[in-house]
């Protein structure tokens, strides 16, 4: 009986797989087109279009940062199952480790050359994202390997450790705001026409784009993000492959720090002025954007952060201080929509 | 009959590549496994019978690690494995493949392969081989294992557990649910892999498809086994097959 | 009696039936025993609170679900009962309008979000109830016409309820008995009969389907209960509760602002008090209560004075600065959740084995 066979479609249908260039993935464009489709929507709400091009420019620029500092929350969770609320704190220290590189990068900062200050930029994130990783790695062992497993204790715990963290930085570096001024050659905007567009905008539109296309390579075409993607749906049957799961999770837990610490930095220098609940502050939309996105999912992190981010700053425009609640409507939506989030990992 | 009694011994007197000796498996407050013990001769194949809730499926997930025994040994070629981690005992050469195959469904059928070819690329004399025993492979060798049928996961996941040579294979239930022509596809194969020398604890509640393919035979109920043979010696037994299996004579299970 | 009054829910330990008696002879007589404003401040922060952290307990201890917008229903309850007073004037009516309005916008939220976030994994839950959390804080100050924004609202109480008010006109023993000592009492019988009500219920049938619930939903389900009405019925309960909780608070303050009742910081005080008093017994938020409140309001002086006297060493002198009570807080917090998961209610009882709380 040859009925399994002719339920295949002859798309794949090869003699030999390493001359088979056909890709056997449907890619899911759905998400892209409603982004697409509420940015389109938006210009006639707003009802001038230089404003629309700013504010969709800022929530671009905005967007790619919650994904990089989402997108090692949505990792962790995915892998790991381990639900750390206290990846805000990682925001927070990568933030605040920038700082400490201002006086001695004073040179770079302020000289008008723009591959100066691209290289300061470059060298506080290095040095932020060792650091935060270094801490994550601390973090692991001290606070999420004991409470693997339960959901409950995780929450609390991380919570806790959130707080410890968040008053040591303040024991360290004291009360006041900190300060991260912009290098000199990023400053001020473009001016096409009417419309004015922040030259460090398009610099974290470029730095986001990078770091999706990183990660999304990293996942897909190496043998680590093999292994990444199968232990997200089936830790069980990565281990009985004979893998251990641990040093893989370790991993992705650093990297997911050092990512929330990227993403640290580059907010910081957004706003210029934080205190440490910097990380804090952006915690629910975070969380918000890890859940429409789909737990473990990069790609569903990316299109989840954009939605959150056009949400925010159309409705800030339109109607100030009810942007949270508009997250949580997009939220509501999506969820109603596809329960499990825009790009949903097969959990075994 | 005189001839099996002259196998089973011969079989006896070969050290067994798996042992478990009094193993007791807890799962939560339930006690699943109650003093397992069971001999997995060298080579050829091995059908561990029973039926829904004996504890077949838990034998193996403590065999490989999944569940701590909570109680008991467990010996594989010679080393005792009852405390070690599930990735050094895949390590030591036991492949499993479980009731549900465990196919990651968002990596295609290559990517799938790939992860368990543990030495970090394929032998090609080796894939050659699999293609041969499941030429069907070759179709949807680029697709991601969650669009697959039922018969073409379980082909996925065999081949998975073969691809890098093994001591022991252990699987569960493979022709659960699955169209003839692959249940016969999967006897071809578990044939030549006897022949290569790999040995094979399979989990069946499917006597027929086993009868021909099992050299030896373990039944289980109540998480104990309750009868150890030889394949031949059950076969021929119909009283026993019986009490054991409640077959009745002429019926197709 | 007594038994009947506390719901056969006993201590069961001699150490702490102390403690729990001590602490009940205070807040009774709290009005006659220390002079000045701020120790008659105190004992009502713990009478409110001991509610508030109960009925938190009652989804956390009893029912394994963290609500991060129980500080929200607490909130609403203040801002109920301020707006109403302070609209309506200084009236019962007015008082009596607040609170039910606020209750039933309490119970009807809670209602939806446990309906939408109960179904899905119990980490939705959690998330969810953070964006409701944060969402309220958002619209208190988007709505500043009618909440007063940053500055918060400030309305009058009934005369009955004034410092002018006098019942007796001569000082009884030693303390003149006015409307503010009224309104003390007034918090300290309803905070006791609401904690009462909290142990009655976790000691009825509903109780104990509740703790089954924890334990195993899914053997629950299969025994015939259904969880998610249970679920349901304790979040608007325990909504409820924070809700009277806020209203009460509002009442002794006579005021109402977002410090003290919007943003993160009073629900990471009712979860410090929760875990570090003991999950999933109601006497363990008395006890976190007490230690908590009166810690902040004593220990920083404590802490200020140790920071002195360590001026010389100024990474130590800046750790115990007595801005950075909350970190030693936290460590408390964090230590409690690894080696006393039941709290200091199950450290003291431990003489009993099985004792409730975090596994």
């Amino acid at each position: 009986m040859a009925a399994i066979e002719s339920t295949l479609t002859p798309e794949t249908a090869t003699s030999s797989p390493a001359l088979a260039a056909l890709p056997g993935r449907t890619r899911d464009l759905v998400p892209g087109a409603i982004i697409l489709a509420f940015i389109a929507m938006a210009l006639p709400v707003i009802g001038s279009v230089p404003t629309w091009i700013t504010l969709t420019v800022a929530a671009l620029a905005m967007g790619m940062m919650l994904f990089i500092m989402a997108s090692g929350l949505t990792l962790v969770f995915g892998l790991m199952d381990v639900m750390n609320l206290g990846h805000a704190a990682f925001v927070a220290v990568g933030a605040y480790t920038a700082t400490l590189l201002v006086g001695p990068l004073r040179h770079l900062l302020e000289s008008p050359s723009v591959w100066a200050s691209l290289a300061a930029i470059v060298a506080v994130i290095a040095f932020a994202m060792v650091v935060t990783a270094a801490l994550g790695w601390v973090y692991e062992r001290l606070f999420i390997k004991p409470v693997y497993g339960d959901h409950l204790k995780q929450i609390l715990i991380t919570i806790g450790s959130m707080i410890v963290i968040e008053q040591l930085v303040l024991v360290i570096f004291g009360a006041n705001q900190m300060l991260l001024p912009l290098p000199e050659a990023v400053r001020g905007s473009f001016l096409f026409g009417d419309v004015a567009i922040e030259r460090y905008r398009l610099v974290a539109v470029v730095v986001g784009v990078v770091v999706f296309i990183g990660l999304t390579l990293l996942l897909n075409r190496t043998r680590v993000g093999l292994l990444i993607r199968a232990g997200v749906e089936n830790r069980a049957m990565v281990e009985a492959l004979g893998y251990r799961i641990r040093g893989i999770f370790v991993g992705v837990f650093v990297a997911g720090s050092a990512l929330a610490g990227l993403g640290g930095v580059m907010w910081a220098f957004y706003r210029e002025q934080f205190t440490v609940a910097i990380g804090a502050e952006v915690l629910v939309q975070m969380l918000i954007i890890v859940i429409i996105g789909g737990l473990g999912s990069v790609t569903g992190c990316f299109a989840g952060a954009m939605l959150i981010a056009l949400s925010t700053n159309y409705v800030s425009f339109l109607l100030p201080d009810l942007a949270l609640v508009s997250n949580i409507l997009v939220m509501m939506v999506v969820l109603l929509w596809r329960p499990q989030g825009l790009y949903p990992v097969h959990k075994h | 009959m005189p001839e099996a009694r002259i196998q089973d011994t011969r079989a006896q007197e070969a050290s067994p590549l798996l042992a478990l000796a009094g193993v007791h498996t807890h799962i939560g407050e339930y006690h699943i496994l109650q003093g397992v013990d069971l001999v997995v001769p060298r080579a050829g194949l091995t059908v561990l019978l029973g039926r829904n809730g004996a504890g077949k499926s838990t034998t193996l997930r403590t065999i490989m690690g999944l569940w701590q025994a909570s109680r008991g040994t467990l010996m594989f070629d010679g080393a005792d494995i009852t405390a070690d981690k599930t990735p050094e005992i895949s390590r030591r050469g036991i492949a499993f493949v479980p009731e549900d195959m465990g196919i990651f469904s968002g990596l295609t059928v290559q990517e799938n392969l790939r992860l368990a070819a543990i030495s970090g690329r394929f032998d090609e004399a080796r894939l050659d081989w699999i293609f041969g025993l499941f030429p069907a492979l070759k179709r949807f060798w680029l697709r991601p294992g969650g669009t697959l049928s039922g018969g073409q996961k379980q082909m996925v996941a065999i081949a998975r557990a073969i691809i890098e040579p093994r001591k022991l294979l252990l699987i569960d239930e493979p022709t659960k649910g699955l169209a003839p022509a692959i249940v016969d596809n999967l006897a071809q194969a578990f044939e030549e892999l006897k022949a290569r020398d790999t040995t094979i604890l399979l989990v069946e509640q499917n006597f027929h498809f086993v009868r021909s393919l099992g050299d030896h035979v373990a039944v289980m109920d109540d998480g104990r086994i309750v009868h150890a043979g030889s394949m031949q010696a059950l076969s021929a037994d119909e009283a026993l097959q019986a009490r054991l299996l409640g077959l009745h004579a002429g019926a197709v299970h | 009696m007594l038994t009947r009054l506390l719901s056969g829910d006993f201590p069961r330990s001699r150490m702490l039936s102390t403690l729990l008696l001590l602490i009940l002879l205070y807040l009774a007589t709290a009005p006659f025993l220390f002079s000045g404003a701020r120790s008659l401040n105190v004992a009502a922060t713990v009478c409110v609170f001991i509610v508030l952290v109960a009925s938190f307990d009652l989804l956390l201890g009893y029912c394994g679900v963290v609500s991060f917008a129980h500080a929200m229903f607490y909130g609403i309850g203040a801002y109920g009962v301020a707006i109403a007073m302070y609209k309506m004037g200084p009236t019962w009516t007015a008082m009596a309008t607040g609170a039910a309005a606020a209750i039933a916008v309490s119970v009807l939220l809670s209602f939806l979000i446990a309906l939408i976030s109960l179904r899905v994994k119990a980490i939705f839950y959690t998330m969810m109830t953070l964006a409701f959390g944060a969402a309220f804080g958002a619209l208190v100050m988007r709505l500043s016409g009618i909440t007063g924004g940053d500055d918060g609202r400030t309305f009058r109480l009934p005369e009955v309820l004034t410092p002018a008010f006098r019942v007796f006109e001569e000082p009884v023993l030693g303390t003149a008995i006015n409307g503010r000592v009224l309104t003390y009492y007034l918090i300290f019988f309803v905070s006791a009969a609401l904690f009462l009500l909290m142990l009655r219920v976790v000691n009825s049938r509903f109780g104990r389907v509740l703790e089954a619930i924890r334990e195993n939903d899914f053997r629950a389900e299969a025994i015939g209960y259904r969880t998610l009405y249970y679920r349901i019925a304790i979040n608007c309960l325990a909504a409820a509760l924070a809700t009277c909780a806020g209203i009460l608070m509002a009442l002794w303050l006579r005021y109402v602002g977002p410090q003290t009742t919007v943003g993160f910081n009073v629900m990471l005080n009712i979860l410090l008090m929760a875990v570090i008093g003991g999950l999933g017994t109601v006497y363990g938020a008395v006890l976190g209560a007490v230690l908590f409140i009166v810690a902040e309001n004593y220990l920083q002086s404590l802490m200020g004075g140790l920071s002195g006297s360590l001026s010389s060493v100024p990474l130590l002198a800046k750790l115990f600065h007595p801005d950075r009570w909350m970190l030693w807080f936290g460590l408390v917090f964090v230590l409690s959740v690894y080696f006393f998961p039941s709290g200091i209610v199950g450290k003291l009882r431990t003489a009993l084995p099985g004792s409730k709380g975090l596994r």
